[in-house]
């Protein structure tokens, strides 16, 4: 698998840190148990696209955000996350 | 169909072998079962034979999308043994290595079930306390357990450099004598053959593609084969449990379905004939009868349904073997596959009922499902027929990530890929 960072290219996989999935947004500090748990806990886990948090430990270090087809392993595109997002950051 | 034994295999190999008939039938599906069972890997061909054997239940069906052994019951690294540490989960895997031991002559068939031991290396003396404690968690609840010093490592595994010259020096071991290895396809066979001689229906390439209901519960499915109903439906599909599941509704499993590799060597003669794990990294071989390494390590680390991995992986398991055994550098690798795993939150299975009437699921195996296949088709059969769970599974419910009552062995938090 080779992954096109925003800052360094195209790079190999071995090159990144996969942080996991990116779909289920946190819940509020104060939310009821059930959403914690349901955040914590539970995955939609789909078979095709997905959408993830990996980070490039071996090169630029941002993390970013990845939709990849976790059947094919198809990767259709990579964003970086946080400040740097929207490039306003800089 | 008669049973396999020395008389049948000596007039085979007098007349040619053509007196042996197909070890399981090949049936259409019926309309209607009492219990249908999703998935022919180990476990759900395990369920059907105890369904028929224990609970007198033969009209049921297992339905297989692909060949049946063509999951990860066919694709895993053999490795049985029940060196677990927490009360709730040591007593599952004993019973299942209890049933591993007779299950040659259960099934009729020839498992080739070998205990030859599995040692698990330290190489820090935190590492080897940690063993101490479960090698006791693991005597206090009946089952044998030694922690073995340099010397009788050596005396155990010759090709294993104990001394301090080693790249990461060898401080003792926990060793199971009763742990192994089997063939993992001929357990598939076995079951199948058993459950199939009991009336079981085994139906290959019939894929599931959703489920009927009525009134709330779960009546059927519907399949590539056309509608089955079912009074109780029974999901045992390992890597494709969320994806299957989906289709009744259940859209958060505390599951991720990861891939895990596994390779093989070319045959040597015999170099290694107990099973062992490298401490210092992640890594288990052991020698096939064949003559064959059979090695493996991390999973792959991303979530993925491909039945195939990515290099860097055949590198990492590659250098820790060598780190381990410098002298197979020069043997030659032969194959390697992947396989999808069912990865839970907490690295432990889930078999329970519901949460929808009618519905019966299993899943959640990470690295320990095929130790557990016997004691998961004997457990889940009980679940099914009595719609409860037997004393042994009560723990793995569903609903234990609510309750607090995680079962995680080695405190790693909630986290699928790094069980
Ligand atoms: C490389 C590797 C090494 C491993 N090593 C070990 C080990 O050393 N020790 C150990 O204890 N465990 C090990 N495991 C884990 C173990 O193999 C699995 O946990 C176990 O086999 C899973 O249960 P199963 O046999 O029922 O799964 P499978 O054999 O995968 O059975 C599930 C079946 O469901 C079928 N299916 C899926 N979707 C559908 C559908 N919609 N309709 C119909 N059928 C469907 C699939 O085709 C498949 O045949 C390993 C796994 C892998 C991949
Ligand atoms: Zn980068």
């Amino acid at each position: 698998m080779i992954i096109d960072c925003p800052c360094c290219g195209r790079r190999p996989v071995s090159e990144f840190s996969y942080i996991g999935d990116a779909e289920a947004a946190k819940p509020d500090m104060h939310a009821p148990a059930a959403e914690w748990v349901k955040a914590v806990y539970t995955r939609t886990n789909p078979r095709g696209m997905h959408l993830e948090h990996w980070q490039h430990l071996h090169g630029c270090r941002q993390f970013l955000k990845i939709q990849r087809d976790t059947l094919t392993h198809e990767i259709f595109s990579v964003e970086l996350v946080g400040v740097y997002a929207s490039g306003e950051g800089e | 169909m008669t049973d396999y034994s020395i008389l049948s295999l000596a007039k085979n190999a007098l007349n040619g072998q053509v007196g042996w008939a197909p070890a399981w039938r090949k049936p259409d599906p019926k309309p209607a079962y009492d219990v249908v069972i999703v998935g022919g890997g180990g476990h759900g061909l395990a369920t059907a034979h105890y369904l028929a054997k224990h609970h007198g239940i033969t009209n049921v069906a297992v339905l297989e999308k692909n060949l049946i052994g063509s999951g990860n019951v066919g694709r895993n690294t053999t490795l049985v043994r029940s060196n677990y540490m927490l009360d709730r989960t040591l007593p599952f895997y004993e019973h299942s290595l209890k049933l591993w031991e007779g299950l040659s002559h259960d099934l009729n068939y020839n498992v080739m079930f070998s205990s030859r031991g599995i040692i698990n290396l330290a190489h820090s003396p935190g590492q080897l306390d940690v063993f101490r404690r479960r090698a006791n968690s693991m005597l206090l609840n009946g089952v044998k357990a030694e922690i073995l010093g340099t010397d009788q490592i050596a005396e155990k595994v010759p090709a294993l450099d104990v001394s301090n010259a080693a790249r990461f020096p060898i401080l003792g071991g926990l060793y199971q004598a009763r742990g192994g290895t089997a063939r993992h396809d001929a357990v598939a066979w076995g079951f199948a053959r058993s459950a199939d001689r009991r009336g079981v229906d085994i139906i290959e390439q019939c894929e599931v593609t959703g489920f009927l209901k009525k009134d709330g519960r779960v009546v059927g499915v519907s399949t590539s084969r056309g509608e089955i109903r079912a009074k109780k439906t029974a999901i045992v599909v390992a890597g494709s449990s969320s994806h299957v599941l989906q289709q009744a509704g259940l859209n958060n499993l505390p599951i991720e379905s990861h891939v895990l590799q596994a390779f093989v060597s070319e045959g040597l003669k015999p170099v290694l004939d107990v099973a062992i794990t490298f401490g210092a990294g992640h890594l288990y071989v052991s020698q096939s009868d064949k003559g064959g390494l059979v090695f493996g390590g991390d999973l792959d680390g991303y979530n993925s349904y491909a039945q195939r991995g990515n290099l860097p992986i055949a590198e990492d398991v590659a250098t820790m073997l060598l780190a381990m055994f410098p002298a197979f550098a020069k043997v030659r690798m032969l194959r390697s596959w992947g396989g999808v795993m069912d990865m839970s939150m907490d690295g432990q299975p889930i078999i329970d009922t519901g949460p929808v009437p009618g519905l019966y699921i299993n899943c959640g195996w990470c690295y320990e499902g095929f130790k557990a296949t016997p004691a998961s088709g004997y457990t889940f059969a009980w679940t099914i027929a009595n719609d409860a769970p037997h004393e042994l599974n009560a723990p793995f419910t569903l609903s234990r990530f609510q309750t607090g009552y995680v079962l995680d062995e080695k405190g790693r938090g909630p986290f699928p890929g790094h069980h």
